[in-house]
């Protein structure tokens, strides 16, 4: 594609933050500035830009590395509640678009509109305190509520393209509808998905940040955005960077992904391509 | 006196030129008729009259209406301009009007907006303004919608909102290439009546001659950007001077050479009473609406069967079920004797047999997928039956039947935005071709494409259907293209087939009232011979 010179700016922006985040989660593996399990109460609460460059908490424990280790938590609790959302919700959709007429049609869309009428947060909250307070358990709570929203988007638009002459003539052709979904409706409706799922992925990053604020999310030792700004809440008055560090951390990557979403939705428009082609 | 007039209009959009010295004049009581092929900047010339151009457009010469110029008006003069001195009426009336507002709100609206008139005055007048139309308020009440109407009111609605103000100029831009034939003739008339009433200027935007030649007073033919010919339209048919007119006269009448089949006609096609209702959707019951109500006949192997009717019909359904994409509810469909649809499921071996070619050359083709594997696609029908062709074999028989259809074998590399509308159907005819089916069914496969470009679709279908013995059925609603390619021609209405026989016996001395209104509706160009 020639268009490359014409990605609208919220792409790149977006992408860069995103980019970082991303990064730094990785780079949490195999290093980070300081032991983020160390507890050195010699060096507690220590403000920004002294020998640690985002300050250090009550326990003495570097803000930059727990952000990052705190990364990889929430990206990675984001990342597989979108994969379990897609995985079965794009599935679960094409299949009630290819047989509008079937009764499992009906029944797959009216249990969407039932997941969808609980509010997501509580739910959520409901199975990890049922089922035990873990990332795994957070991740399965996201993902849930994932399923739907891309088991309705995936339908629509399915449902229109199947309206459409070239998957007639498909069925001209004796293709079954699993092979005209996967062939023909699957790589038409990829665009919407994936702007779909960067702009769930930030959702997941809240929402993954929500249950570890409650203390339902990833458990100690293991850093959380979430857990980082619940445990800073005693301490704002004096220590104000506890509470800014992770939740800037969170504004950041909720804005960088929802710029991505934004930009790519943008770039995809069927109407912009409309006047491409 | 002339309304609205052009002088040296150019126009230049992202740096290529899309009108070039256009001069024209629209004349108070008369009908201007702007002909033209897709592309030749047509509605170009009308968007620039109304002061719409898109963004970037850069533009000389002068538009006036009247003594006015409009080329140095700001946007608020503009707006006191549009749809009070100049009305426009847009080719598609659905998308014209606001789904959400009774069409005497719609009418009245411009009333409002223009002559200052409060709402109650405002609905009288669009009462009479409606009824001027043709849709009179005691049996089009002013409280419908729009999706309560049919194609041809709803044309009428668009017609009435541009005259509501009386303006001086009104433009058509393919006024009726979205109806039915006999709707069709009904909104030409229309029009002819309010140019002669109200001395309105029409400036009517067409590609289609037959249309023009019972309307215009005055043709201007119009091909990349230039005028080319202009001429008063009798003249214009007697004695017209430029080779792109003459062109242009030559497709309207083409007259593709059918090749009678030498083979004995054994019968290939065979459909008997079949009938299949629709459920329209509600809440608790399905309302059953017909759509097919007992329809029978046969084609012959190499034959060449067109059907015609008009939209709603059932021909669509009917394609539907001979392809066996729908059920049909009670009859029969065999192909050489084998049932279409078998045991709740579409018959394989049918499907080798049968092919399609569609109407639209944009939406026939998946656009993610090259031109080869959108050509290979039928080949998904042989398997099983025959080894399929791979690598450079297969590249091999692609190559074949794009030559056959008159491409080049390296277009297979390309994607599909990459070919026009014409090049797009002989894709479609090559990919119906490839495994040799012994049934096409064109639906409305030439409706959408300019009718130089239908004339050679046309003598190809006509060409490629004699080598290989192919039979077809060509629906459409087209009677000149009926005539053109077919040898036998079914008629319907209302799901039911009310005349058939040979396509010149039924066209030149129908029996049926229907065929007859069909045929008195068609416009038809003057039997004039250009020297």
């Amino acid at each position: 594609m020639k268009g490359v010179l014409f990605l609208p700016r919220t792409i790149f922006i977006g992408g860069a933050i995103t980019a970082l985040f991303l990064l730094a989660a990785l780079l949490s593996f195999i290093w980070t500035p300081h032991d983020v399990t160390g507890v050195a109460i010699a060096q507690k609460l220590r403000p920004p830009f002294g020998d640690f460059i985002l300050g250090t908490d009550h326990f003495g424990r570097d803000l930059l590395s727990m952000v990052m280790v705190g990364a990889r938590v929430s990206l990675a609790v984001a990342l597989v509640a979108v994969g379990i959302g897609m995985g079965l919700g794009v599935p679960l959709g094409l299949a009630a678009a290819a047989r509008p007429n079937a009764w499992w049609s009906d029944a797959i869309m009216r249990l969407n509109d039932l997941i969808f009428a609980f509010p997501a947060l509580v739910i959520a909250i409901l199975i990890t305190a049922s089922f035990g307070a873990s990332a795994l358990n957070a991740i399965i709570a996201i993902g849930i509520f994932n399923i739907p929203v891309f088991a309705r988007l995936s339908r629509g638009a399915a449902l229109a393209l199947w309206q459409r002459e070239f998957i007639l003539s498909a069925r001209v052709c004796g293709k079954s509808d699993l092979r005209i979904s996967a062939e023909h409706i699957l790589p038409n409706i990829a665009n919407i998905l994936i702007v779909q799922g960067t702009i769930q992925f930030s959702l997941g990053i809240l929402a993954e940040a929500g249950l570890s604020y409650v203390g339902l999310g990833a458990q100690p030792p293991l850093p959380s955005w979430g857990r980082m700004l619940a445990d800073a809440q005693t301490m704002v008055s004096f220590a104000p960077h506890l509470a800014l560090v992770p939740g800037l951390a969170i504004v950041l990557a909720v804005l960088g992904l929802n710029l991505l979403g934004d930009g790519l939705r943008d770039v995809m428009d069927p109407r912009l391509k409309e006047r491409q082609a | 006196m002339s309304a609205l007039c052009f002088s040296a209009l150019t126009l230049r959009l992202a740096g290529r030129d899309i009108l070039h010295d256009v001069s024209f004049e629209v004349p108070a009581g008369q009908i201007t008729a702007l002909i033209g092929e897709s592309g030749s900047g047509k509605s170009m010339t009308a968007l620039a009259a109304m002061q719409l151009l898109p963004a970037g457009a850069q533009m000389r010469g002068r538009i006036t209406l009247g003594d006015q110029d409009l080329t140095g008006l700001d946007e608020s003069a503009l707006c006191q301009i549009r749809g009070r001195k100049i009305g426009m009426i847009f080719q598609e009336p659905m998308s014209a009007l606001n789904p959400l507002q009774p069409i005497g709100a719609q009418v009245a609206e411009t009333l409002i907006l223009h002559q200052g008139l409060d709402p109650r005055a405002a609905m009288t007048q669009a009462q009479a303004v409606l009824a001027r139309v043709g849709l009179p308020a005691d049996q089009f009440p002013p409280d419908r919608y729009p999706h309560q109407l049919s194609g041809g009111q709803r044309q009428r609605v668009v017609i009435a909102i541009a005259i509501a103000a009386k303006p001086d100029v009104v433009i058509a831009d393919e006024p009726t290439t979205a109806l039915d034939v006999t709707t069709q003739a009904q909104i030409l008339a229309l029009l002819r009546q309010l140019v002669d009433e109200d001395g309105i200027g029409l400036l009517m935007i067409t590609h289609d001659l037959a249309v023009v030649a019972q309307m215009a007073d005055m043709i201007h033919v119009m091909r990349r950007g230039e005028i080319v010919e202009s001429a008063p339209a009798d003249r214009f048919f007697r004695a017209m001077q430029h080779p792109y007119s003459k062109a242009l006269l030559a497709a309207s009448t083409h007259q593709v050479d059918l090749i009678a089949p030498t083979a004995a006609p054994a019968p290939l096609l065979c459909v008997h009473d079949v009938r299949r209702s629709y459920g329209a959707p509600g809440l608790w019951r399905r309302a059953v609406k017909p759509a097919l109500r007992g329809v029978s006949f046969d084609i012959a192997a190499g034959g060449r069967m067109g059907l015609v009717g008009e939209s709603g019909c059932g021909k669509s359904t009917l394609a539907r079920a001979i392809l066996g994409l729908d059920p049909i509810d009670a009859g029969s469909i065999t192909l050489n004797g084998a049932p279409v649809w078998r045991g709740g499921a579409p018959n394989p071996d049918i499907r080798r047999q049968i092919q399609v070619v569609f109407q639209d050359p944009f939406g026939s083709f998946n656009p993610r997928h090259k031109v080869q594997r959108l050509i290979a696609e039928p080949l998904h029908a042989l398997r099983g039956a025959a080894s399929l062709p791979q690598g450079a074999a297969l590249r091999a028989m692609i190559g074949d039947a794009l030559i056959e259809v008159g491409l080049r074998p390296d277009d297979m590399d390309r994607y599909i935005h990459e070919f026009s509308g014409g090049q797009r159907q002989r894709i479609a005819i090559a990919r119906a071709l490839l495994i040799r089916p012994q049934l096409i069914i064109f639906d409305e496969a030439v409706s959408a494409l300019d009718v130089s470009v239908r004339a050679q679709i046309l003598d190809l279908i006509a060409d490629i259907s004699a080598r290989h013995g192919l039979a077809y059925l060509f629906i459409t609603h087209d009677l000149t293209v009926v005539r053109e390619i077919t040898d036998d021609v079914l008629v319907m209405r209302a799901g039911q087939i009310v005349e058939s026989g040979p396509t010149a016996q039924v066209l030149d001395a129908p029996q049926h009232a229907y065929t007859k209104t069909l045929l008195a509706a068609a416009p038809r160009l003057p039997q004039t011979h250009p020297e």
